[in-house]
C-alpha cells in the first residue's frame, strides 16, 4: 500500500470553494465606466471607480439581474432586497479603502448544484491590478508598485459552497459543471486564464468517521483546473504531514505557487483583517421586484444538467456523452447545430455524439468552440449520416474529416474528389478479396481449418488495395462465403 | 445704484434679468470683496468674471456664489479644509455646483471650512480660522463657517454649506444669517467630499429666507449619480406668507434649559411671542429620545467618517509622505495630512465598527436614530414646526473651547436631532445677545421646505433683525 493510500484511510479532505466571478454586464458595478478587456492601463476610469473625493457609486442593475438570474438557476433562496456593505481594509488596490460588497443578506442565500450545496451568492466589486515591479514579482521585495484601475469597480459575484467536496479532482470537476451552468446563463466569460473565473479553496482534513470539522486554510487565487487539483493536493499533502507528525495546522491564508508547488503563508489567523462591516449610506436598499424575479426567471436557458438530462432521455445518448456534450457548451451546442431540427439532418444521435466527442474535440484541440472551425455542423451531419448508410467506412470519414477541418466543404464532394467512397457491394468487392485469398494461400488454410484470427491479414490486404474504402463486416462475410465456412 | 452688493441675491437676480444691472459688473464687485476679505472666509477666488451671455435669461442671472470647499469643483482647489488634500483639484464638478451654474449662479469662490466639516467653529481648518464679522475676537461657528462669514460680511450674495448635524444652521446663527438643511436626499450629494453620508445635506446660506427659497428651488432634484437622492415632490416656491394663523409650534420640553444661555433664551421667548401675535399656537411636545441624540450622532457620524475618509492614503491624490514601505507611508501621510479632530473622529468611529462593539455601539445609536425619528413623527402629528434656539450660546472667543471636544459637541444639541431625523430645518436670525446674533431654528416633516420657509419668512418680516453690524465687519 503506498503512503497516499494510507492517507486516504486515515484521513478524509474537506473541501469548500469560494468562487469569483466577473459578470459580463456592460458597465462597472457601481459606475458608467465600460468593462476593460486589456485597454491600456487608468483607461476605463471615472471618479467612482477611481473613488475620487465626492464620487458616489450607483448599484448597477444588469449585475443584480445576473445575480438572479445566478441564484435561479442554483436554486438559491432570493433576498427580499439588495443591500451593500461596506468591508473596510487599506490596501492600494482598493481606492476608497473599502470594497462595497454583501454581508449578511447576500442577494441569493443556499442553493445546490450537482451533489454540492450553495451557502451563498453575493455581489461586489473588483479590485484595481497591482503590477509589482522587481524580480520577484510580489510585493514584497518588489521595488515599486503601479496600479491600473481598468479592472477596479468591475462587477463581480462571489460563490461560497458548503464544504461538501472531498478531493481535489471531484473539486476541479465540480468546478467545471460550475463553470458550465455559468457560460450557459451568459452571465460570465469564465475564463480562468483571463482572471473572469476564479477559485480560493477552504481546505481541512480529519480522521475518517469524524464528524468534526478540522481547522481549515484557504488557497488563494489558483487560476487553472490544473492548479487547483495540484494546489488542492499539495495542501492536503502538508496538512497530512503536520497531523501525521503530531502537530495542528493553523489557521491562515496561503498562496501556492505552481512553478515549484511551494505553499506560503499569505497572513495568520492573528493577522486576520477586522473588517469593520457597516451597511453602505451611499447605496439605498433597493428592493427585489416581483418584475425583476419574472425577468430574470425569463432570462433563464436549458441549464448544463436539464440539457443531460434531456440528451439521454429525449436522443437516447449515453450518460457519459449526454454529461459530456451537456456541460462543454459549445459541444453540445455544436452537436445540436449538426443534428437539426427533430433530427432533420439525418445522423444518428449516439454515432453524431460520439463523432463530435471523440474525432471533432481530438482534432481541433480540447479548448477549441467547433462553432469558430471550419466545420459546418451540417457537414458533420452528413458525412456521419454516410458513414450510418456505409456510403464511406469510418476509416475514409476520419479522412473527410480532416479535409473539413482544414479547409472546410462539403463531404460528398470531397468523398468523389478523393474517391473515398466505400467499395460497395460484392461484385466490386469479391474479386479483390478472392485476390487477396489467392495471395495468402497459408492464411486461406489456417482459415480453412477454424482459425479466424488471421483473417486481420486478408483484411489488411483488401484494405490496402481500396484505400480504406472497404467495409470491415464486408469482407469477413465475402471471406466466409469463399471458403465456404 | 450705490452698492450694488447691498442687495440680496434675489434683489440682484430681478435687477439683472430687467436689464438695470449688468451681471458683470455684479460678479466684479463681489469678486473684489471676496478677494479683500481679511475674515479668512475664503481659500480660493476667481480671478476673473466668467462670460456673460445669455446669463440674464437663467433664472438666477449671473448672481455669483460661494460655494463651501469641500464640494468638487473642476480644476478649481477643493480641499474640504485639509492638508491631506492640499494642491486638489477635480476633474469633476458636484451635481449641485453643476446644476446651479446651469441655472446661472457661477462659481465667485470657494470658502474655508472646518475640516471635512468636523467642527462647530471653523477652527478645524487647516487653512486657519474664519473670524466672526460681528466680532472678530470670536468664531463664525461652523463647519460652513467661510460660507457663513462671507455673506454675512457681505463679500459674497449667497453660499453653499453642507449640514450633517448643524453645520448650515449653527454657523448661520452665529452670524446672524439664514440657513436651511434641507430633507436628506433632496440635494444631490454627488461631489461632495463626504463626512457621514447618511447625514451630510448641502443647503443654503442667505441673507434673508427668500434667497435661502431661491437657492434651494435649484439645488433640488433627483441625480443619476447619488443613489440615495430624491425627487422633491413639490416646487420649491419663493415664500409669501406675512402671518402665522393656524400654525402651531412645539417647544420640546426635553430640549430646553440646561446650557442655553439665558440671552439666547430670551431671544428665543421673544420670538415666540413674536409667532403668537402673528397668530401661531405655540404648545409644548415630547421628543422623549432627542436628548441621545448627540450620543448617537458621536457613534454613527465618526463611523462614517472613518470609512469615508480612508481613500485620503496618499496613493492617488492629495497629500503624500513618501516612505520605505506601504504601511509607513500610509501612517505617516495621514498622521501629517490629518488634523487632530479628524483623527479623534477616525479613531471613534474605527472603534465603534470594530468586530464585538458593532453592535453596542453602531448598531444602538442606530436604533435611537430611529426611536428619534419616530418622536418627531409622532411630534408632527400634532404640531405644524418644532421650535428649537438653533444653537445654545452665542459665538464664543476663539480658542476658548477647543481643548474640550464635548464642550464643543455641545453646539450642535439642538440641531444633531433633527439631522438625525434627516428633516428640514432653517436657522433665522432671532435679534442680538450681548450685541451678537442668536439664531431661532424651526424644522419641519420631510419635505415641508415650502412650509418651512413660508413660516420662517412670516417670523423674519415681523422681527425686522438688522444685520448692518455684520455687514460692516
Amino acid at each position: 500500500m503506498s503512503a497516499t493510500d494510507t492517507t486516504a484511510t486515515e484521513y478524509e479532505t474537506v473541501i469548500g470553494l469560494e468562487i469569483h466571478v466577473q459578470l459580463a454586464t456592460n458597465t462597472k458595478m457601481f459606475c458608467g465606466c465600460a468593462l476593460s478587456f486589456g485597454e491600456p492601463p487608468n483607461t476605463r476610469t471615472c471618479p467612482v471607480c477611481l473613488g475620487l473625493p465626492g464620487a458616489l457609486p450607483v448599484a448597477n442593475a444588469e449585475a443584480i439581474h445576473y445575480g438572479l438570474m445566478m441564484g435561479m438557476a442554483l436554486g438559491s433562496t432570493l433576498a427580499p432586497r439588495s443591500i451593500f456593505h461596506r468591508k473596510n481594509y487599506f490596501y492600494p488596490d482598493s481606492p476608497k479603502g473599502y470594497q462595497i460588497s454583501q454581508y449578511d443578506e447576500p442577494l441569493c442565500l443556499g442553493g445546490q448544484l450537482g451533489d454540492v450545496r450553495i451557502h451563498r451568492v453575493h455581489l461586489e466589486e473588483d479590485a484595481a491590478k497591482l503590477v509589482h515591479v522587481g524580480a520577484s514579482g510580489r510585493l514584497h521585495a518588489s521595488d515599486a508598485s503601479i496600479v491600473d484601475f481598468n479592472r477596479c469597480g468591475t462587477p463581480l459575484a462571489e460563490i461560497v459552497t458548503e464544504p461538501d467536496l472531498r478531493d481535489a479532482s471531484t473539486a476541479a470537476e465540480w468546478l467545471r459543471m460550475l463553470r458550465a451552468t455559468l457560460r450557459t446563463l451568459g452571465v460570465s466569460d469564465v475564463n480562468m486564464e483571463e482572471g473572469s473565473l476564479r477559485c480560493d479553496a477552504n481546505i481541512s482534513i480529519r480522521p475518517v468517521g469524524s464528524t468534526e470539522l478540522g481547522t481549515k486554510t484557504e488557497l488563494k487565487n489558483m487560476n487553472s483546473f490544473r492548479y487547483i487539483e495540484r494546489g488542492i493536493r499539495a495542501e492536503v499533502a502538508r496538512q497530512t504531514a503536520i497531523v501525521r507528525a503530531g502537530g495542528q495546522v493553523e489557521q491562515e491564508t496561503l498562496h501556492f505557487d505552481p512553478r515549484t508547488e511551494a505553499i506560503t503563508s499569505l497572513r495568520s489567523k492573528e493577522e486576520a483583517h477586522d473588517y469593520r462591516y457597516f451597511p453602505e449610506p451611499d447605496l439605498s436598499p433597493v428592493a427585489i421586484t416581483p418584475d425583476m424575479l419574472e425577468r430574470a426567471q425569463a432570462a433563464l436557458p436549458e441549464l448544463p444538467l436539464a440539457r443531460a438530462e434531456r440528451f439521454e432521455r429525449d436522443l437516447g445518448l449515453s450518460a457519459d456523452s449526454a454529461h459530456l456534450l451537456a456541460f462543454r457548451t459549445e459541444l453540445g451546442d455544436f452537436f445540436e447545430a449538426a443534428l437539426g431540427e427533430n433530427g432533420s439532418q439525418a445522423a444518428e444521435p449516439q454515432p453524431l455524439a460520439n463523432w463530435v466527442a471523440n474525432e471533432l474535440v481530438a482534432r481541433l484541440g480540447t479548448d477549441a468552440d467547433p462553432a469558430a472551425s471550419n466545420v459546418a455542423p451540417g457537414a458533420l451531419a452528413r458525412l456521419v449520416a454516410m458513414v450510418g448508410a456505409k456510403q464511406v467506412t469510418q476509416g475514409g470519414a476520419r479522412q473527410v474529416l480532416d479535409k473539413l477541418v482544414a479547409g472546410g466543404g462539403d463531404p460528398d464532394a470531397i468523398v468523389a474528389a478523393e474517391g473515398l467512397g466505400a467499395v460497395g457491394g460484392s461484385d466490386e468487392l469479391a474479386p479483390i478479396v478472392e485476390a487477396a485469398l489467392a495471395a495468402n494461400p497459408d492464411v486461406a488454410d489456417r482459415l480453412r481449418g477454424g482459425e479466424m484470427k488471421p483473417i486481420g491479414v486478408i483484411v489488411g490486404h483488401v484494405m490496402r488495395e481500396t484505400k480504406g474504402r472497404a467495409d470491415g463486416g464486408e469482407i469477413t462475410r465475402l471471406v466466409r462465403e469463399q471458403l465456404g465456412l | 445704484m450705490t452698492d450694488i452688493t447691498a442687495l440680496t441675491a434675489k434683489q440682484a437676480a430681478d435687477a439683472v434679468a430687467s436689464g438695470d444691472l449688468d451681471p458683470t459688473e455684479l460678479f466684479e464687485a463681489y469678486r473684489a470683496k471676496a478677494a479683500a476679505d481679511d475674515l479668512n472666509a475664503y481659500t480660493w477666488v476667481a480671478d476673473a468674471a466668467p462670460a456673460a451671455n445669455g446669463v440674464a435669461t437663467t433664472p438666477l442671472a449671473g448672481v455669483p456664489l460661494a460655494v463651501k470647499d469641500l464640494f468638487a469643483t473642476k480644476g478649481v482647489p477643493s480641499q474640504a479644509g485639509s492638508r491631506i488634500l492640499e494642491g486638489y483639484r477635480p476633474p469633476y464638478t458636484a451635481s449641485v455646483v453643476e446644476r446651479l451654474a446651469q441655472a446661472g449662479a457661477p462659481l465667485l469662490a470657494k470658502t474655508n471650512q472646518d475640516e471635512f466639516a468636523m467642527g462647530s467653529s471653523n477652527e478645524n481648518s487647516a487653512y486657519g480660522p474664519v473670524l466672526n464679522p460681528w466680532d472678530r475676537t470670536r468664531v463664525p461657528g461652523g463647519s460652513s463657517g467661510g460660507s457663513a462669514a462671507a455673506v454675512a460680511s457681505g463679500s459674497a450674495p449667497w453660499a453653499l454649506g453642507t449640514d450633517t448635524g448643524g453645520s448650515i444652521r449653527q454657523p448661520a446663527a452665529l452670524t446672524g444669517i439664514v440657513g436651511l438643511k434641507p430633507t436628506y436626499g433632496t440635494v444631490s450629494r454627488y461631489g461632495m467630499i463626504a463626512f457621514a453620508s447618511s447625514l451630510d445635506q448641502a443647503g443654503p446660506l442667505t441673507r434673508d429666507v427668500t434667497d435661502a427659497a431661491l437657492l434651494y428651488r435649484h439645488m433640488v432634484g433627483q441625480d443619476h449619480c447619488d443613489s440615495t437622492s430624491l425627487q422633491h415632490p413639490e416646487e420649491i416656491v419663493l415664500p409669501t406668507a406675512q402671518r402665522l394663523d393656524g400654525i402651531t409650534l412645539g417647544v420640546p420640553e426635553d430640549l430646553t434649559g440646561e446650557g442655553v444661555e439665558a440671552g439666547v433664551l430670551a431671544r428665543f421667548e421673544e420670538t415666540l411671542k413674536v409667532a403668537e401675535e402673528l397668530g401661531a399656537k405655540v404648545v409644548r411636545v415630547a421628543l422623549p429620545h432627542a436628548d441621545y441624540g448627540l450620543s448617537a450622532y458621536y457613534v454613527i457620524a465618526p463611523a462614517e467618517a472613518s470609512s469615508n475618509l480612508s481613500r485620503f492614503d496618499g496613493v492617488r491624490y492629495g497629500k503624500r509622505v513618501d516612505a520605505d514601505d506601504l504601511l509607513t507611508m500610509y501612517t505617516t501621510t495621514r498622521h501629517d495630512g490629518f488634523g487632530a479632530e479628524v483623527k479623534r473622529r477616525i479613531m471613534l468611529g474605527t472603534y465603534a465598527l470594530s468586530s464585538g462593539y458593532y453592535d453596542a455601539y453602531y448598531g444602538r445609536a442606530q436604533r435611537v436614530r430611529t426611536k428619534i425619528a419616530e418622536d418627531f413623527a409622532t411630534a408632527f402629528q400634532t404640531v405644524d414646526f418644532v421650535v428649537t434656539p438653533t444653537a445654545p450660546t452665542v459665538p464664543f472667543k476663539l480658542g476658548s473651547k477647543t481643548s474640550d471636544p464635548l464642550e464643543m459637541y455641545l453646539n450642535d444639541y439642538f440641531t444633531v436631532p433633527i439631522s438625525l431625523a434627516g428633516l428640514p430645518a432653517i436657522s433665522i436670525p432671532a435679534g442680538l445677545s450681548e450685541g451678537l446674533p442668536v439664531g431661532f431654528q424651526l424644522a419641519g416633516p420631510a419635505f415641508s421646505e415650502n412650509r418651512v420657509l413660508d413660516a420662517a419668512h412670516a417670523l423674519e418680516q415681523a422681527i425686522g433683525f438688522d444685520a448692518t453690524a455684520g455687514r460692516a465687519g
